[in-house]
Protein backbone atom coordinates (compact mmCIF):
# COMPACT_ATOMS: atom_id res chain seq x y z
CA UNK A 1 0.00 0.00 0.00
CA UNK A 2 1.20 3.45 -0.85
CA UNK A 3 1.63 6.07 1.83
CA UNK A 4 -0.42 9.25 1.49
CA UNK A 5 0.76 12.30 3.43
CA UNK A 6 -1.86 14.91 4.09
CA UNK A 7 -1.18 18.62 4.43
CA UNK A 8 -2.38 19.94 7.81
CA UNK A 9 -5.51 21.56 6.35
CA UNK A 10 -6.71 18.17 5.06
CA UNK A 11 -6.30 16.18 8.24
CA UNK A 12 -9.63 17.01 9.83
CA UNK A 13 -11.27 15.13 6.94
CA UNK A 14 -9.18 12.04 7.74
CA UNK A 15 -9.81 11.85 11.46
CA UNK A 16 -6.73 13.94 12.22
CA UNK A 17 -4.27 11.53 10.61
CA UNK A 18 -1.14 12.99 9.13
CA UNK A 19 -0.38 9.96 7.06
CA UNK A 20 -2.67 7.20 5.77
CA UNK A 21 -2.33 4.19 3.48
CA UNK A 22 -4.16 3.65 0.22
CA UNK A 23 -4.16 0.97 -2.43
CA UNK A 24 -3.70 1.22 -6.18
CA UNK A 25 -1.23 1.01 -9.04
CA UNK A 26 -1.83 4.50 -10.38
CA UNK A 27 -2.43 7.83 -8.71
CA UNK A 28 -6.08 7.71 -9.84
CA UNK A 29 -6.55 4.35 -8.10
CA UNK A 30 -4.75 5.42 -4.95
CA UNK A 31 -6.87 8.57 -4.69
CA UNK A 32 -10.06 6.57 -5.33
CA UNK A 33 -9.15 4.28 -2.45
CA UNK A 34 -8.37 7.31 -0.29
CA UNK A 35 -11.82 8.83 -0.98
CA UNK A 36 -13.45 5.47 -0.26
CA UNK A 37 -11.85 5.54 3.21
CA UNK A 38 -12.34 9.26 3.81
CA UNK A 39 -15.19 10.55 1.64
CA UNK A 40 -14.82 14.12 2.91
CA UNK A 41 -11.40 14.35 1.26
CA UNK A 42 -12.80 13.96 -2.23
CA UNK A 43 -14.35 17.39 -2.25
CA UNK A 44 -11.25 19.08 -0.90
CA UNK A 45 -8.83 17.43 -3.29
CA UNK A 46 -10.68 16.54 -6.45
CA UNK A 47 -14.22 17.90 -6.64
CA UNK A 48 -14.21 17.33 -10.40
CA UNK A 49 -12.92 14.64 -12.71
CA UNK A 50 -9.51 16.20 -13.24
CA UNK A 51 -6.97 17.04 -10.58
CA UNK A 52 -7.85 20.49 -9.33
CA UNK A 53 -5.59 23.44 -9.87
CA UNK A 54 -5.47 24.46 -6.24
CA UNK A 55 -3.98 21.20 -4.97
CA UNK A 56 -0.47 20.05 -5.77
CA UNK A 57 0.10 16.32 -5.83
CA UNK A 58 3.54 14.80 -5.53
CA UNK A 59 4.62 11.21 -5.97
CA UNK A 60 7.96 10.71 -4.25
CA UNK A 61 8.59 14.46 -4.19
CA UNK A 62 7.87 14.85 -7.92
CA UNK A 63 4.98 17.04 -9.01
CA UNK A 64 2.58 14.75 -10.94
CA UNK A 65 1.76 17.55 -13.38
CA UNK A 66 5.25 16.88 -14.74
CA UNK A 67 4.82 13.09 -14.54
CA UNK A 68 1.72 11.41 -15.96
CA UNK A 69 -0.92 13.20 -13.88
CA UNK A 70 -3.60 10.84 -12.63
CA UNK A 71 -2.01 8.01 -14.65
CA UNK A 72 1.30 8.30 -12.77
CA UNK A 73 2.37 4.87 -11.55
CA UNK A 74 2.40 4.44 -7.77
CA UNK A 75 4.19 1.51 -6.16
CA UNK A 76 3.55 0.05 -2.70
CA UNK A 77 6.59 1.83 -1.27
CA UNK A 78 5.84 5.17 -2.86
CA UNK A 79 4.65 8.27 -1.02
CA UNK A 80 1.91 10.53 -2.32
CA UNK A 81 1.87 14.08 -0.92
CA UNK A 82 -1.21 16.29 -1.12
CA UNK A 83 -0.60 19.99 -0.74
CA UNK A 84 -3.50 22.40 -1.23
CA UNK A 85 -3.07 26.17 -1.52
CA UNK A 86 -3.21 27.65 1.96
CA UNK A 87 -4.87 30.91 2.79
CA UNK A 88 -3.43 31.17 6.27
CA UNK A 89 -0.48 33.48 6.56
CA UNK A 90 0.82 35.05 9.69
CA UNK A 91 -1.29 38.16 9.73
CA UNK A 92 -4.76 37.22 10.79
CA UNK B 1 67.08 51.55 4.92
CA UNK B 2 69.75 48.96 5.70
CA UNK B 3 72.06 47.23 3.27
CA UNK B 4 69.96 44.08 3.10
CA UNK B 5 66.74 45.91 2.31
CA UNK B 6 68.50 47.98 -0.34
CA UNK B 7 69.58 44.69 -1.90
CA UNK B 8 65.99 43.38 -1.84
CA UNK B 9 64.85 46.58 -3.51
CA UNK B 10 67.53 46.33 -6.17
CA UNK B 11 66.50 42.78 -7.03
CA UNK B 12 62.80 43.72 -7.04
CA UNK B 13 63.54 46.51 -9.52
CA UNK B 14 65.14 43.99 -11.84
CA UNK B 15 61.93 41.95 -11.83
CA UNK B 16 59.31 44.66 -11.71
CA UNK B 17 59.13 47.64 -14.04
CA UNK B 18 58.00 50.95 -12.56
CA UNK B 19 55.57 53.48 -13.95
CA UNK B 20 55.15 57.06 -12.86
CA UNK B 21 51.71 58.22 -11.66
CA UNK B 22 51.38 60.00 -15.01
CA UNK B 23 51.89 56.77 -16.90
CA UNK B 24 49.40 54.93 -14.66
CA UNK B 25 46.89 57.74 -15.09
CA UNK B 26 47.29 57.54 -18.85
CA UNK B 27 46.91 53.74 -18.85
CA UNK B 28 43.76 53.95 -16.71
CA UNK B 29 42.36 56.52 -19.09
CA UNK B 30 42.99 54.19 -22.02
CA UNK B 31 41.42 51.37 -20.02
CA UNK B 32 38.36 53.53 -19.47
CA UNK B 33 38.18 53.89 -23.24
CA UNK B 34 38.33 50.13 -23.51
CA UNK B 35 41.83 49.93 -24.93
CA UNK B 36 43.66 47.99 -22.30
CA UNK B 37 42.71 45.53 -19.65
CA UNK B 38 44.72 46.13 -16.50
CA UNK B 39 44.07 45.64 -12.82
CA UNK B 40 45.00 48.25 -10.26
CA UNK B 41 45.78 46.90 -6.80
CA UNK B 42 46.27 48.93 -3.64
CA UNK B 43 48.57 47.04 -1.24
CA UNK B 44 48.43 49.50 1.66
CA UNK B 45 46.92 48.87 5.08
CA UNK B 46 43.24 49.31 5.77
CA UNK B 47 43.63 52.60 7.65
CA UNK B 48 45.53 54.08 4.69
CA UNK B 49 42.92 52.87 2.21
CA UNK B 50 40.20 54.41 4.39
CA UNK B 51 41.69 57.84 3.81
CA UNK B 52 41.30 57.56 0.07
CA UNK B 53 42.34 55.41 -2.87
CA UNK B 54 42.62 55.50 -6.65
CA UNK B 55 39.19 54.94 -8.19
CA UNK B 56 38.78 51.43 -9.53
CA UNK B 57 41.57 49.93 -7.42
CA UNK B 58 41.18 46.61 -5.62
CA UNK B 59 42.35 46.54 -2.03
CA UNK B 60 44.69 43.69 -1.13
CA UNK B 61 46.85 44.68 1.87
CA UNK B 62 50.41 43.47 1.47
CA UNK B 63 50.10 41.35 4.61
CA UNK B 64 47.43 39.28 2.86
CA UNK B 65 48.87 39.48 -0.63
CA UNK B 66 49.86 35.84 -1.10
CA UNK B 67 46.56 34.68 0.43
CA UNK B 68 44.15 36.92 -1.42
CA UNK B 69 45.62 37.97 -4.75
CA UNK B 70 44.69 34.81 -6.66
CA UNK B 71 41.08 35.30 -5.68
CA UNK B 72 41.18 39.02 -6.52
CA UNK B 73 43.07 38.58 -9.81
CA UNK B 74 42.65 35.00 -11.05
CA UNK B 75 44.08 35.70 -14.53
CA UNK B 76 47.87 35.75 -14.20
CA UNK B 77 48.40 37.03 -17.73
CA UNK B 78 46.57 40.29 -16.99
CA UNK B 79 48.75 43.35 -16.39
CA UNK B 80 48.67 44.21 -12.67
CA UNK B 81 49.63 47.70 -11.49
CA UNK B 82 50.46 47.84 -7.79
CA UNK B 83 50.70 50.91 -5.63
CA UNK B 84 51.34 51.73 -1.99
CA UNK B 85 51.97 55.05 -0.24
CA UNK B 86 55.44 55.79 -1.62
CA UNK B 87 56.38 53.03 -4.06
CA UNK B 88 58.53 50.76 -1.88
CA UNK B 89 56.02 48.23 -0.58
CA UNK B 90 54.40 47.95 -4.02
CA UNK B 91 57.78 47.13 -5.56
CA UNK B 92 58.36 44.32 -3.10
CA UNK B 93 54.76 43.13 -3.52
CA UNK B 94 55.48 43.07 -7.26
CA UNK B 95 58.46 40.75 -6.75
CA UNK B 96 56.16 38.42 -4.78
CA UNK B 97 53.57 38.40 -7.55
CA UNK B 98 56.29 37.57 -10.07
CA UNK B 99 57.24 34.59 -7.90
CA UNK B 100 53.59 33.57 -7.86
CA UNK B 101 53.51 33.46 -11.65
CA UNK B 102 51.97 36.81 -12.54
CA UNK B 103 53.51 37.67 -15.88
CA UNK B 104 52.97 41.38 -16.23
CA UNK B 105 53.46 43.24 -12.95
CA UNK B 106 54.13 46.97 -12.64
CA UNK B 107 54.80 49.08 -9.55
CA UNK B 108 53.77 52.72 -9.40
CA UNK B 109 56.83 54.80 -8.41
CA UNK B 110 56.08 57.51 -5.86
CA UNK B 111 52.89 55.72 -4.80
CA UNK B 112 49.59 57.22 -3.73
CA UNK B 113 51.41 60.22 -2.25
CA UNK B 114 52.64 61.35 -5.66
CA UNK B 115 49.35 60.42 -7.33
CA UNK B 116 47.51 62.73 -4.97
CA UNK B 117 50.19 65.46 -5.28
CA UNK B 118 49.64 65.41 -9.05
CA UNK B 119 46.02 66.29 -8.39
CA UNK B 120 44.61 63.07 -9.84
CA UNK B 121 41.25 61.75 -8.76
CA UNK B 122 40.91 60.09 -5.35
CA UNK B 123 37.95 58.04 -4.14
CA UNK B 124 36.77 58.02 -0.53
CA UNK B 125 35.64 54.61 0.68
CA UNK B 126 32.42 54.34 2.58
CA UNK B 127 33.06 52.80 5.92
CA UNK B 128 31.07 51.91 8.98
CA UNK B 129 31.08 54.34 11.86
CA UNK B 130 32.55 53.44 15.24
CA UNK B 131 29.17 52.55 16.75
CA UNK B 132 28.18 50.52 13.68
CA UNK B 133 31.45 48.64 13.78
CA UNK B 134 30.60 47.61 17.31
CA UNK B 135 26.93 46.85 16.70
CA UNK B 136 27.62 44.68 13.66
CA UNK B 137 30.93 43.20 14.86
CA UNK B 138 29.59 39.64 14.67
CA UNK B 139 28.69 40.23 11.02
CA UNK B 140 32.08 41.73 10.29
CA UNK B 141 33.71 38.53 11.49
CA UNK B 142 31.93 36.47 8.82
CA UNK B 143 33.70 36.73 5.45
CA UNK B 144 30.38 36.28 3.57
CA UNK B 145 29.08 39.46 5.19
CA UNK B 146 32.03 41.58 6.26
CA UNK B 147 32.12 45.35 5.98
CA UNK B 148 31.07 45.40 2.32
CA UNK B 149 28.12 43.13 3.08
CA UNK B 150 27.09 45.18 6.08
CA UNK B 151 27.15 48.35 3.98
CA UNK B 152 25.04 46.52 1.43
CA UNK B 153 22.51 45.58 4.12
CA UNK B 154 22.41 49.17 5.33
CA UNK B 155 21.64 50.23 1.75
CA UNK B 156 18.99 47.55 1.33
CA UNK B 157 15.26 48.01 1.32
CA UNK B 158 12.85 45.28 2.38
CA UNK B 159 9.06 45.47 2.31
CA UNK B 160 6.97 43.46 4.75
CA UNK B 161 3.41 42.65 3.82
CA UNK B 162 1.84 42.49 7.21
CA UNK B 163 3.28 43.23 10.64
CA UNK B 164 1.69 40.12 12.08
CA UNK B 165 2.87 36.65 13.00
CA UNK B 166 5.41 36.27 10.20
CA UNK B 167 6.23 39.92 9.67
CA UNK B 168 7.00 40.54 13.34
CA UNK B 169 9.98 38.21 13.79
CA UNK B 170 11.21 38.86 10.25
CA UNK B 171 11.16 42.64 10.67
CA UNK B 172 12.67 42.49 14.15
CA UNK B 173 15.69 40.44 13.10
CA UNK B 174 16.19 42.25 9.81
CA UNK B 175 16.24 45.50 11.77
CA UNK B 176 18.78 44.02 14.18
CA UNK B 177 20.86 42.88 11.21
CA UNK B 178 20.99 46.45 9.94
CA UNK B 179 18.75 46.30 6.87
CA UNK B 180 18.66 50.05 6.30
CA UNK B 181 15.10 50.55 5.14
CA UNK B 182 12.13 48.47 6.21
CA UNK B 183 8.71 49.13 4.75
CA UNK B 184 5.70 47.85 6.67
CA UNK B 185 2.27 47.70 5.10
CA UNK B 186 -0.61 46.77 7.39
CA UNK B 187 -4.02 48.35 7.85
CA UNK B 188 -4.86 46.47 11.05
CA UNK B 189 -4.68 47.59 14.64
CA UNK B 190 -3.07 45.65 17.47
CA UNK B 191 -5.40 43.29 19.30
CA UNK B 192 -4.73 41.47 22.55
CA UNK B 193 -4.99 38.11 20.73
CA UNK B 194 -2.06 39.13 18.51
CA UNK B 195 0.42 39.27 21.37
CA UNK B 196 0.72 35.47 21.58
CA UNK B 197 3.01 35.62 18.50
CA UNK B 198 3.31 39.12 17.03
CA UNK B 199 6.36 40.17 18.99
CA UNK B 200 6.70 43.66 17.52
CA UNK B 201 3.68 44.76 19.54
CA UNK B 202 2.96 44.97 23.25
CA UNK B 203 0.21 45.72 25.73
CA UNK B 204 0.60 49.48 25.49
CA UNK B 205 0.03 49.36 21.70
CA UNK B 206 -3.38 47.66 21.79
CA UNK B 207 -5.71 49.59 19.50
CA UNK B 208 -2.81 51.29 17.69
CA UNK B 209 -2.00 50.65 14.04
CA UNK B 210 0.33 47.67 13.71
CA UNK B 211 2.50 49.54 11.21
CA UNK B 212 3.05 52.35 13.74
CA UNK B 213 3.68 49.91 16.55
CA UNK B 214 6.22 48.12 14.36
CA UNK B 215 7.99 51.40 13.72
CA UNK B 216 8.29 52.17 17.42
CA UNK B 217 9.74 48.76 18.23
CA UNK B 218 12.19 48.74 15.35
CA UNK B 219 13.42 52.28 15.97
CA UNK B 220 14.02 51.47 19.62
CA UNK B 221 16.10 48.47 18.58
CA UNK B 222 18.23 50.03 15.87
CA UNK B 223 18.42 53.72 14.99
CA UNK B 224 20.22 52.85 11.73
CA UNK B 225 16.95 51.56 10.32
CA UNK B 226 14.50 53.79 8.55
CA UNK B 227 10.94 52.49 8.83
CA UNK B 228 8.38 53.44 6.20
CA UNK B 229 4.81 52.69 7.20
CA UNK B 230 1.77 52.18 5.00
CA UNK B 231 -1.51 52.02 6.91
CA UNK B 232 -3.20 50.55 3.90
CA UNK B 233 -4.08 47.35 2.08
CA UNK B 234 -2.14 46.36 -1.00
CA UNK B 235 -4.41 46.70 -4.05
CA UNK B 236 -4.31 47.26 -7.80
CA UNK B 237 -3.97 51.00 -7.38
CA UNK B 238 -0.90 51.03 -5.11
CA UNK B 239 0.98 47.75 -5.56
CA UNK B 240 3.30 48.81 -8.40
CA UNK B 241 4.18 52.12 -6.76
CA UNK B 242 4.86 50.60 -3.35
CA UNK B 243 6.97 47.61 -4.37
CA UNK B 244 9.05 49.67 -6.82
CA UNK B 245 11.04 51.09 -3.91
CA UNK B 246 12.17 47.73 -2.47
CA UNK B 247 14.78 45.05 -3.17
CA UNK B 248 12.99 42.10 -1.57
CA UNK B 249 9.39 41.59 -0.45
CA UNK B 250 8.40 39.38 2.46
CA UNK B 251 4.95 37.94 2.04
CA UNK B 252 3.14 37.42 5.30
CA UNK B 253 -0.33 37.91 3.88
CA UNK B 254 -3.34 35.89 4.90
CA UNK B 255 -5.44 35.94 1.74
CA UNK B 256 -5.37 34.82 -1.88
CA UNK B 257 -6.21 38.09 -3.68
CA UNK B 258 -3.22 39.88 -2.14
CA UNK B 259 -0.98 36.91 -2.86
CA UNK B 260 -1.92 36.79 -6.56
CA UNK B 261 -1.75 40.57 -6.81
CA UNK B 262 1.72 40.61 -5.29
CA UNK B 263 2.83 37.69 -7.44
CA UNK B 264 1.93 39.39 -10.71
CA UNK B 265 3.26 42.81 -9.70
CA UNK B 266 6.54 41.35 -8.48
CA UNK B 267 7.07 39.56 -11.80
CA UNK B 268 6.48 42.81 -13.70
CA UNK B 269 8.85 44.69 -11.38
CA UNK B 270 11.31 41.76 -11.17
CA UNK B 271 11.39 41.65 -7.36
CA UNK B 272 11.95 38.47 -5.38
CA UNK B 273 9.21 37.51 -2.94
CA UNK B 274 9.97 35.46 0.16
CA UNK B 275 6.81 33.54 0.85
CA UNK B 276 5.78 31.97 4.13
CA UNK B 277 2.65 30.48 5.60
CA UNK B 278 1.68 28.75 8.83
CA UNK B 279 -1.11 26.49 10.01
CA UNK B 280 -1.36 25.11 13.55
CA UNK B 281 1.97 23.30 13.99
CA UNK B 282 3.27 23.48 10.44
CA UNK B 283 4.69 26.09 8.17
CA UNK B 284 6.31 26.47 4.80
CA UNK B 285 8.76 28.81 3.14
CA UNK B 286 9.89 29.36 -0.43
CA UNK B 287 11.38 32.12 -2.57
CA UNK B 288 9.64 33.27 -5.73
CA UNK B 289 12.39 34.81 -7.83
CA UNK B 290 10.98 36.05 -11.13
CA UNK B 291 12.20 34.12 -14.17
CA UNK B 292 14.69 32.06 -12.16
CA UNK B 293 12.19 29.80 -10.46
CA UNK B 294 8.46 29.19 -10.38
CA UNK B 295 5.99 31.85 -9.27
CA UNK B 296 2.93 31.41 -7.08
CA UNK B 297 0.70 30.90 -10.13
CA UNK B 298 2.98 28.10 -11.40
CA UNK B 299 2.22 26.39 -8.11
CA UNK B 300 -1.43 27.24 -7.76
CA UNK B 301 -2.94 28.60 -10.99
CA UNK B 302 -6.20 29.22 -9.12
CA UNK B 303 -7.28 29.55 -5.51
CA UNK B 304 -9.73 27.03 -4.13
CA UNK B 305 -13.41 27.95 -4.26
CA UNK B 306 -14.66 29.52 -1.04
CA UNK B 307 -16.42 26.43 0.24
CA UNK B 308 -13.27 24.34 -0.20
CA UNK B 309 -10.77 26.62 1.49
CA UNK B 310 -10.35 24.85 4.79
CA UNK B 311 -7.59 27.15 5.94
CA UNK B 312 -9.83 30.21 6.12
CA UNK B 313 -11.44 29.40 9.41
CA UNK B 314 -9.66 30.56 12.52
CA UNK B 315 -7.50 27.51 12.59
CA UNK B 316 -5.19 28.55 15.34
CA UNK B 317 -1.45 28.45 15.30
CA UNK B 318 1.21 27.64 17.84
CA UNK B 319 2.52 31.09 18.71
CA UNK B 320 6.17 30.12 18.28
CA UNK B 321 5.62 28.63 14.83
CA UNK B 322 5.35 31.90 12.87
CA UNK B 323 8.51 32.86 14.74
CA UNK B 324 10.34 29.94 13.15
CA UNK B 325 8.87 30.51 9.69
CA UNK B 326 9.21 34.31 9.79
CA UNK B 327 12.87 33.94 10.73
CA UNK B 328 13.46 31.49 7.90
CA UNK B 329 12.00 34.21 5.67
CA UNK B 330 14.42 36.71 7.21
CA UNK B 331 17.35 34.37 6.53
CA UNK B 332 16.31 33.95 2.90
CA UNK B 333 15.97 37.72 2.59
CA UNK B 334 19.50 38.33 3.86
CA UNK B 335 20.84 35.70 1.44
CA UNK B 336 19.09 37.42 -1.46
CA UNK B 337 20.31 40.85 -0.40
CA UNK B 338 23.92 39.73 -0.06
CA UNK B 339 23.87 37.30 -2.98
CA UNK B 340 25.17 34.45 -0.84
CA UNK B 341 24.22 30.80 -0.40
CA UNK B 342 21.43 28.91 -2.11
CA UNK B 343 18.11 30.70 -1.71
CA UNK B 344 14.98 28.53 -1.61
CA UNK B 345 14.17 29.24 -5.25
CA UNK B 346 12.10 26.38 -6.69
CA UNK B 347 12.14 24.61 -3.33
CA UNK B 348 9.40 24.51 -0.73
CA UNK B 349 10.76 23.99 2.76
CA UNK B 350 8.19 22.67 5.21
CA UNK B 351 8.50 22.45 8.96
CA UNK B 352 6.44 20.19 11.16
CA UNK B 353 6.89 21.40 14.71
CA UNK B 354 5.26 18.41 16.41
CA UNK B 355 7.36 15.90 14.52
CA UNK B 356 10.43 18.13 14.71
CA UNK B 357 10.94 17.63 10.98
CA UNK B 358 11.99 19.75 8.05
CA UNK B 359 11.38 18.49 4.55
CA UNK B 360 11.69 19.88 1.08
CA UNK B 361 9.68 19.63 -2.13
CA UNK B 362 10.88 20.66 -5.57
CA UNK B 363 8.71 23.24 -7.29
CA UNK B 364 8.64 23.55 -11.04
CA UNK B 365 8.21 26.47 -13.36
CA UNK B 366 5.21 26.03 -15.60
CA UNK B 367 6.23 27.05 -19.14
CA UNK B 368 2.53 27.80 -19.78
CA UNK B 369 2.18 29.89 -16.62
CA UNK B 370 -0.05 32.90 -17.34
CA UNK B 371 2.11 35.11 -15.09
CA UNK B 372 5.71 34.06 -15.81
CA UNK B 373 5.58 31.60 -18.73
CA UNK B 374 6.61 32.17 -22.32
CA UNK B 375 3.50 34.04 -23.45
CA UNK B 376 2.63 35.49 -20.07
CA UNK B 377 0.69 38.65 -19.40
CA UNK B 378 1.09 39.22 -15.67
CA UNK B 379 -0.38 42.72 -15.97
CA UNK B 380 -3.70 41.33 -16.98
CA UNK B 381 -4.72 38.48 -14.68
CA UNK B 382 -7.60 38.05 -12.25
CA UNK B 383 -6.66 38.08 -8.57
CA UNK B 384 -9.92 36.43 -7.53
CA UNK B 385 -12.22 37.35 -4.72
CA UNK B 386 -11.16 36.96 -1.14
CA UNK B 387 -12.44 33.42 -0.65
CA UNK B 388 -12.03 33.71 3.08
CA UNK B 389 -13.98 36.96 3.32
CA UNK B 390 -16.75 35.33 1.28
CA UNK B 391 -16.95 32.25 3.44
CA UNK B 392 -16.76 34.15 6.70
Amino acid sequence: MATVRLAPVLRAAAGGAKQVSAQGNTLAEVLADLYRQYPALKEQIQPEEELSRFVNVYVNDQDVRYLQGLQTAVGPNDTVILLPAMAGGGQE
Amino acid sequence: MGEASREIMRRARELVPEWTPDQVHEALKRKGEGAQDLVLVDVREKHEWNEGYIPGALHVPRGYLELQIEEAVPDKTKPVVLYCAGGVRSLMAGATLKQMGYQNVISMAGGFGQWRARGYEVAQPRTLGEAQRKRYSRHLLIPEVGEAGQLKLLDSRVLLLGAGGLGSPAAYYLAAAGVGTIGVIDSDVVDESNLQRQILHNVSRIGKYKAESARETIEALNPDVKVITYVDRLDETNVARIIADYDVIIDGTDNFPTRYLLNDASIIANKPVVHGSVFRFEGQVTVFKPHEGPCYRCLYPEPPPAALAPSCAEAGVLGVLPGVIGLLQAVETIKLLLGIGEPLVGRLLTYDALAGEFSELKLYRDPQCPACGENAHPENLPTYADVCALSA
